[in-house]
């Protein structure tokens, strides 16, 4: 049986960075070119110092699970479930929504480590994560 | 703000699942009714508020009504969230002379016709000013209904303070209790058992079940709002004692992931401080309270944020039976938007005002203060 394929994010002039990004196997957040503040969801000044110059940074791609939910209903034919959805919080410091993949639901749980992967959508990839074995 | 307003009068359809009629019918339908609530006509209103969520079209509206000239309106951002800034509005225009008397409504039909709790993936990048950036930043991952968004903080809250969903339960049984014996909900005559609730099945695991979930409901709603001094001319006038907005940075509605503590509703807890403080109560004096219970997790985080007990205790403060007839803060006497509709939170204002006239299904003995809270907007209503 095939993967349902997920819908594609929605393009914006603020978000086009981070999902070009993630298109091309790359997990980059916004930084403020002036202060270096790291912000996600990205947005269209540095609220900390009104800089206009922002840009897309790539991170490790590694964090921790600050949260978690397994959906059951409703359910669209786009997905597979229960979907294995979490809050990330990224090494680098902002939070991120996103999927855990390749893991049973049963084990998700908060603080889990996690390191970025990418899911395939109709219009480039997006970014996932799994979990993080711990050399 | 010197002076206040009051809400003089009050108007609703029957709540349902499909009106069979169209949202503008419904508003139109409940102002009418609010209107002659108040003693007062379509010649009196001066001023519409309504949610920039609201699909009803304002001159389609007065052009129904007839209202002669409309001299102030607005919208409230927010969604559900922002309903009780309605009242902040109103009040606003009616106390600087922008307006004499503002009908304030709410009308959809989120059960026939555009459910709220669908799954959609077609992503919007704003939703309409309803104050979240779920759309863009969740469509592709599954994560595309209210409740969803919702679980996120209300895990974390569950994993920080030990809360079960049986906790959760404990809450839902009491709203039930209340809808049970409220004609005008959809549960009315419908109690359930903790089992009941433990045994309905997941939406978003561990947080919230079938249970917890709030309804989808067609119908309107619509309140009448004017200076106190007018009011005392009307039958039946209820003192908007204080009326609070606080939208803090990073705190979104419904998508809220990016503030640093999830487990604390720190937008709510703002709120609370400005109402106790505008309308010099201390929580003790609240006699009945409408709090928001979109889901049941979200009315936990808001008993704590508006400190009716402390962080992690709402458990313990729902097992001992305080949000029932003879606890120390009866809630949601109607059966909440989980036991008797959802109109937006605009049936809890409403459930408010008939319980300070003594017209509540489940009458509480003699409430002189009632507070209402939308997470981000609240209203102390007095009488």
């Amino acid at each position: 049986m095939t993967e349902p394929l997920r819908p594609a994010p929605l393009r914006t002039e603020e978000n086009d960075g981070f999902w070009s990004a993630a298109a091309e196997g790359r997990l980059a957040v916004q930084r403020c070119d002036a202060c270096g503040r790291w912000q996600h969801p990205p947005r269209a000044m540095c609220p900390a110092c009104h800089a206009t110059a922002l840009s897309f940074v790539d991170v490790a791609g590694t964090g921790e699970v600050y949260s978690w939910s397994l959906l059951h209903h409703p359910q669209h034919p786009s997905f597979s479930y229960p979907v294995v959805a979490v809050l990330v919080t990224l090494d680098e410091g902002p939070r991120i929504l996103s999927n855990l993949v390749g893991v049973e639901p049963a084990e998700v749980r908060v603080g889990l480590p996690v390191q970025v992967t990418f899911a395939p959508t109709a219009e480039g990839d997006v970014p996932v994560f799994a979990v993080r074995e711990l050399s | 703000m010197n002076g206040s307003a009051s809400i003089v009068g009050v108007g609703a359809t029957e709540f349902s699942k499909d009106a069979g009629r169209s949202e503008t019918r419904l508003a139109a339908e409940a102002i009418v009714a609010a209107l002659a609530d108040a003693g007062l006509t379509t010649d009196d209103v001066d001023g519409l508020v309504s949610f920039t969520v609201d699909p009803v079209e304002e001159t389609e509206l007065v052009r129904s009504l007839g209202i002669p000239a409309v001299r102030w309106s607005s919208r409230i951002p927010y969604g559900g969230g922002g309903s009780q800034g309605m009242f902040q509005h109103a009040a606003a225009a009616v106390l600087s002379g922008a307006a004499e008397t503002v009908v304030v409504y709410r009308a959809c039909r989120s059960r026939s016709g555009k459910r709220f709790g669908r799954a959609r993936v077609a992503p919007e990048p704003v939703s309409g000013h309803s104050g979240t950036t779920a759309m863009q930043w969740a469509t592709p991952f599954g994560v595309l209904t209210p409740a969803s968004w919702m679980s996120f903080e209300s895990t974390r809250y569950m994993h920080e303070t030990g809360t079960t969903s049986a906790d959760f339960g404990r809450a839902v049984v009491q709203f039930r209790a209340y809808a049970a014996t409220n004609p005008a909900a959809y549960f009315a005559e419908r109690p359930i058992t903790l089992d009941d609730h433990q045994n309905s099945r997941w939406i978003a695991e561990p947080a919230i079940r079938l249970f917890d979930c709030c309804q989808e409901t067609d119908g309107a709603v619509a309140m009448v709002v004017t200076t106190a001094d007018r009011a005392a001319d009307t039958p039946a006038p209820v003192e908007i004692a204080a009326a609070a907005s606080v939208a803090l940075f990073e705190e979104e509605v419904a998508s809220n992931h990016y503030r640093p503590d999830l487990t604390r509703f720190d937008g709510a807890a703002a709120v609370g401080e400005s109402l106790f403080r505008t309308a010099g109560i201390e929580r003790s004096d609240v006699d009945v309270a409408m709090i928001y219970d979109a889901f049941t997790p979200m009315f936990f985080l808001q008993l704590e944020a508006l400190g009716f007990c402390g962080h992690g205790e709402a458990k313990d403060f729902v097992a001992d039976g305080h949000l029932g007839p003879t606890g120390d803060l009866p809630c949601n006497t109607n059966g909440g938007l989980i036991g008797e509709a959802y109109i937006h939170g605009m049936n809890l204002t409403l459930e408010a005002v008939r319980q300070l006239r003594g017209q509540s299904p489940n009458q509480l003995a003699d409430p002189h203060v009632a507070l209402v809270s939308a997470g981000r907007t609240g209203v102390v209503l007095r009488r």
